[in-house]
């Protein structure tokens, strides 16, 4: 350090003192010592700065004795004291006093007139010595610390000039665009990276403000913010925003803005940092894209078709909407036989005419899948618009479509909704449409239909019947009615026509006519007709042992599945033999459908049963296309003549005379072939005056009685 | 000091208006590195309390001793945290007259005690300065000044003369304390001297002095011996352990008197088994 000191100033001439000499010097530097110490911090010890004080002390014994005199030494230990940093403010004042007072007296030296004068001389000299020393000592201290300050200055400045200039060059140099504007929005500086993005230069760009970057796209919420933003309310955001390019392209960006305060905290500056995701962006529109397509056709897919229904529903911008569900008929067999690759392009040629006659805004054509392929049609007037796009769409597939040398005709299936939006979903639209395209196949192809609510709810409920029959037959929901045949001669009850009815938890009780069918379908009519036919001889048995010869056969309908069914024979003569029921007490009803134009097997099953004992008898005769030549073969007992040819015989005072011809006729007929008559629907006594007349044998109808129950029965055999 | 929320790269204001802890304490010493506001506050202070001008030396008497005393035990390479501006018997001076191949590195937070070590002390190669805020160990011990000059698998002498009484307890200087502990190798010293007294020796004549400095110059806390004591964990005292400066191994029977039992700061020296 420049304060380099050598403290251990060279006493010369020590050899040469007395040793009482050196001893009052040795004291007297103690005392010295003693007077200075604590006033300034001297780097040594108090043993060391005594040694100090001693050499200086010793230097100034030479100087009282010299000759010639010289005041020098004086001067030297006044430097010395300061340069050992005795710098305190009363160490001079302390050290003049005491060599005045006591050095003299310690060196045991007279203080004569010379000596005093001496003394004083050199006290004066170590005054002027180390005031000049500690000038200059506080001068170069303060040179040095006013150096210090303006190295550091310096240094905090370079520091600060290194700091701006790193932010600069991350300004200017950032791959992602910055841009700087005062709060009322003038933009005040951009960087290279914004100036490339917007190809605007700073000087163009110092021109706008930032309202003027407002891009027609923009979203709500980016200059809501915008407008928090500046008055304050938040400190920064994110946002996607497009800008319009100089060149009039669009880029798309991720914007953080982010105001910047002054020291009281007010809103001063705002940055933007943008950064350009147009690259990203597109991609993301493809890959989009390539999601909501179908890559064969082209078309929308049905993931876009749910959206825009979706959307449709969301916005309600319009009050009413429509859907075609489309499905090519028979594409499976095209497909099929002449492979996939045909299969596809006509897929993509269907696409194509669909797309074509269904063009304009609010109209989405697109594939689902398959040969399935839904238009939807937003904001329709009503059905018949929907029913127009139908019809265009049937037409537009009329022309055959050729395809590698084949040329194909095509027809396709449309499923119809058209509604009102409120009250409906987007799932209830594609559901209907589904099932009114099923309809339209149903119908016969090549052709729409309509959705239609009731047909719906029929169809809803003949579904939920024929689910729920076959817990229904073990619940033993059925029961078996009975309603009188009636000899015209007497008016006796000679048989019953069992009618199975069905007690619905849900829908009440339910006549056959809305459930045999079903059953017919489903197959349950084995099951259901087996018990109908046990109930009604169990009932016949009881009937015969209360009233003998007087007890009524049981008239049983067979459907059609069940006449086929070869476990037929063998059912009926068990249920016979467990009833112990004599075989001419049942009659089993069949239509004549279910007799004529069946195979052998069922005949041979009706001649075994007739064979039996088993009376046979053709409901609803002259509905169908009898061969009557045939019937004659058959094993046949009964003829029950249609309800339908009792109208003519109805009225009490006019008789049609057609249909009493066609009822006589069968009656001669029936009569010839010995077979007996039975008038159904016979409603009013007219009818049944006149069917006895004609040579009717037995005549059923509410007129007679309606179906009842087996106690019923009781009662009027009874009677 | 009272802006540690500025980042490493933008140094404080070179204020001269203010006082600074280096410059009054060089005014307390007797040097002439400072101006005329430093000596304002330190007459004013120095005016209430007059002892305190022992108090002063006698930290700066700790530092020589606690230097000569690691030297005595091998020590060659010394971390000076809160080093102040040079004056007379630096660390470096003290340890480079016994072992002329010591190394030093001292640490300051003002820029100007600082631009003034390194004016004096171009040229020596075995002395570094950093200007870093001494409370971010990291950024001390993992500075280029520290790593170039001295040797982690060797004992370092670490000194916090007259510092910590800068270092409130929201700062955790007892954290700050281990983090050094934790990076010098076992066999290192640690020295520390700090403004305190204990119970009841407080008086309520230097309370003016006191708020002078703190709204002045610096916030200062006193800590008992017990809290000075608490900042060796992990070390051994050496003898005599937390004393009253004075009485932490005195040269001379001399420089101890009635007042060195009460003194107002304590010191003591560690090592790190
Ligand atoms: C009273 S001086 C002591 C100087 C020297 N250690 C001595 O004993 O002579 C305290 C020094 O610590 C410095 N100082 C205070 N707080 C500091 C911190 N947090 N980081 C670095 N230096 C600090 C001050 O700038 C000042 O120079």
């Amino acid at each position: 350090m420049t304060e380099q000191v050598d403290h251990r100033v060279a006493a010369p001439g020590r050899s040469n003192l007395d040793p009482a000499v050196l001893a009052g010097a040795e004291s007297f530097a103690r005392t010295w010592a003693t007077a200075v110490i604590g006033s300034s911090y001297v780097p040594m010890t108090r043993a060391e700065v005594a040694e100090h004080l001693q050499a200086l002390t010793e230097v100034l014994v030479h100087a009282l004795h010299a000759s010639p005199f010289r005041t020098a030494p004086g001067y030297e230990i006044g430097a010395r004291l300061v340069e050992a940093h005795f710098t305190g403010t009363d160490t001079l004042g302390r050290t003049v006093q005491l060599l005045g007072d006591d050095l003299l007296g310690e060196l045991g030296i007279q203080p004569d007139e010379l000596m005093r004068s001496r003394l004083a001389a050199l006290q004066g000299a170590l005054a002027a010595g180390y005031a000049r020393a500690l000038r200059e000592r506080t001068l170069a201290e303060q040179e040095a610390i006013r150096a210090a300050v303006l190295d550091a200055r310096d240094q905090a400045e370079a520091a600060l000039r290194a700091s701006e200039a790193r932010f600069r060059a991350m300004f200017t140099e950032a791959a992602i665009g910055i841009g700087i504007a005062d709060i009322e929005g003038r933009i005040l500086d951009v960087n290279q990276a914004l100036q490339d993005m917007l190809g605007f230069s700073v000087e163009e760009m110092r021109q706008y403000n930032i309202r003027d970057l407002m891009h027609p796209e923009d979203g709500g919420s980016v200059w809501r913010l915008y407008d928090q933003l500046t008055a304050g309310e938040c400190d920064h955001y994110r946002a996607e925003k497009r800008f319009r390019r100089a060149d009039g392209e669009q880029v798309w960006t991720h914007l953080t803005l982010s105001l910047v305060r002054d020291d009281h905290g007010d809103p001063q500056y705002q940055v933007a940092m943008i950064e350009d995701v147009t690259d990203r962006h597109l991609l993301q529109n493809r890959l989009r894209y390539q999601a909501l397509h179908d890559p064969l056709t082209g078309l929308p897919n049905r993931a876009l078709f749910l959206e825009r229904l979706g959307r449709v529903f969301n916005n309600r911008a319009r009050h009413r909407a429509g859907l075609c569900y489309l499905d090519l008929d028979g594409f499976k067999v095209i497909n099929d036989s002449l492979g996939h690759d045909i299969g596809d392009q006509l897929l993509v040629e269907v696409g194509r005419r669909l797309d074509h006659s269904v063009s304009g805004e609010g109209k989405l054509v697109a594939r689902m899948g398959g040969d399935e392929f839904v238009i939807l049609v937003e904001g329709s007037q009503d059905t018949q618009d929907i029913v127009n796009v139908a019809d265009r769409v049937l037409r537009e597939l009329e022309s055959p479509i050729r395809i590698g040398g084949h040329e194909l005709t095509v027809s396709a299936s449309i499923g119809i909704v058209e509604r009102a939006l409120s009250g409906t979903t987007a799932a209830d639209l594609m559901r209907d449409a589904d099932i009114t395209l099923y309809w339209a196949k149903a119908d016969g192809k090549s052709r729409w239909a309509l959705y239609n609510p009731e047909r719906n709810a029929k169809e809803v409920a003949r579904f939920t019947l024929s689910a729920t029959m076959p817990a229904a037959l073990e619940r033993d929901e059925f029961y078996v009615d009975y309603q009188p045949l009636v000899r015209l001669e007497d008016s006796t009850v000679v048989g019953v026509e069992a009618l199975v009815r069905w007690q619905h938890p849900e829908f009440g009780r339910l006549a056959p006519d809305r459930f045999i069918e079903l059953a017919e379908e489903t197959g349950l009519i084995v099951p259901l007709g087996r018990w109908v036919l046990r109930k009604a001889c169990e009932q016949a048995r009881r009937w015969l042992e209360e009233f003998g010869d007087a007890a009524p056969f049981v008239s049983v309908n067979l459907a059609v599945r069940q006449s086929r069914d070869p476990e037929l024979v063998r059912d009926v003569k068990r249920i016979l033999d467990e009833c112990a029921l004599p075989p001419h007490h049942l009659q089993l009803e069949l239509t004549e459908s279910a007799i004529m134009g069946t195979a052998d097997e069922p005949l041979e099953a009706l001649r075994a049963l007739s064979e039996m004992g088993v009376r046979i008898a053709i409901d609803d005769f002259g509905t169908g296309y009898s061969n009557l030549a045939y019937l004659k073969h058959l094993p046949v007992h009964e003829l029950k003549i249609a309800g339908s040819f009792m109208e003519g015989l109805r009225a009490a005072d006019e008789e049609d005379a057609v249909d009493v011809q066609i009822v006589s006729t069968l009656v001669q007929l029936a009569h010839a072939l010995q077979l007996g008559v039975t008038a159904e629907g016979v409603e009013t006594p007219a009818q049944a005056k006149r069917l006895h007349r004609i040579g009717c044998d037995t005549g059923q109808g509410w007129f007679f009685a309606k179906p009842m129950k087996p106690e019923s029965i009781d009662e009027l055999l009874r009677r | 000091m009272d802006s540690v929320e500025r980042p490493n790269w933008a140094p404080d204001d070179i204020d001269l208006g203010r006082p600074s802890i280096a410059r009054v304490y060089d005014y307390w010493l007797g040097g002439a590195h400072n101006f005329a506001v430093d000596r304002a506050v330190g007459d004013k202070v120095l005016a209430d309390v007059p002892v305190l001008k022992s108090v002063i030396l006698n930290h700066r008497a700790f530092l020589r001793r606690a230097v000569r005393f690691m030297l005595s035990q091998g020590i060659r390479q010394f971390l000076d945290l809160g080093s102040g501006i040079p004056t007379v018997g630096n660390v470096h001076e003290i340890a480079q007259s016994t072992d002329p191949d010591a190394r030093v590195v001292y640490v300051d937070v003002d820029p100007v005690a600082v631009a003034h070590s390194r004016a004096i002390l171009t040229g020596n190669e075995l002395v570094n300065v950093l200007q870093t805020d001494v409370r971010d160990a990291k950024q001390v011990l993992e500075s280029t000044e520290v790593q170039s000059l001295l040797d982690f698998d060797r004992p370092i002498g670490v000194l916090m003369v007259a510092l910590l009484h800068f270092v409130p307890d929201s700062d955790d200087p007892h954290g700050i304390v281990a983090d050094y502990r934790d990076a010098i190798p076992s066999g290192s010293f640690l020295a520390i001297s700090h403004a305190g007294y204990e119970e009841g020796e407080w008086d309520p004549a230097w309370d003016d002095a006191k708020t002078t400095y703190n709204r002045g110059v610096s916030e200062m806390t006193y800590r008992r011996k017990q809290e000075v004591q608490a900042l060796f964990d992990g070390f051994e005292l050496v003898e005599p352990g937390v004393a009253r400066l004075p009485l932490w191994r005195p040269e001379s029977p001399d420089d101890l008197d009635e007042n060195s039992a009460h003194f107002l700061s304590f010191g003591a020296v560690g090592r790190k088994p």
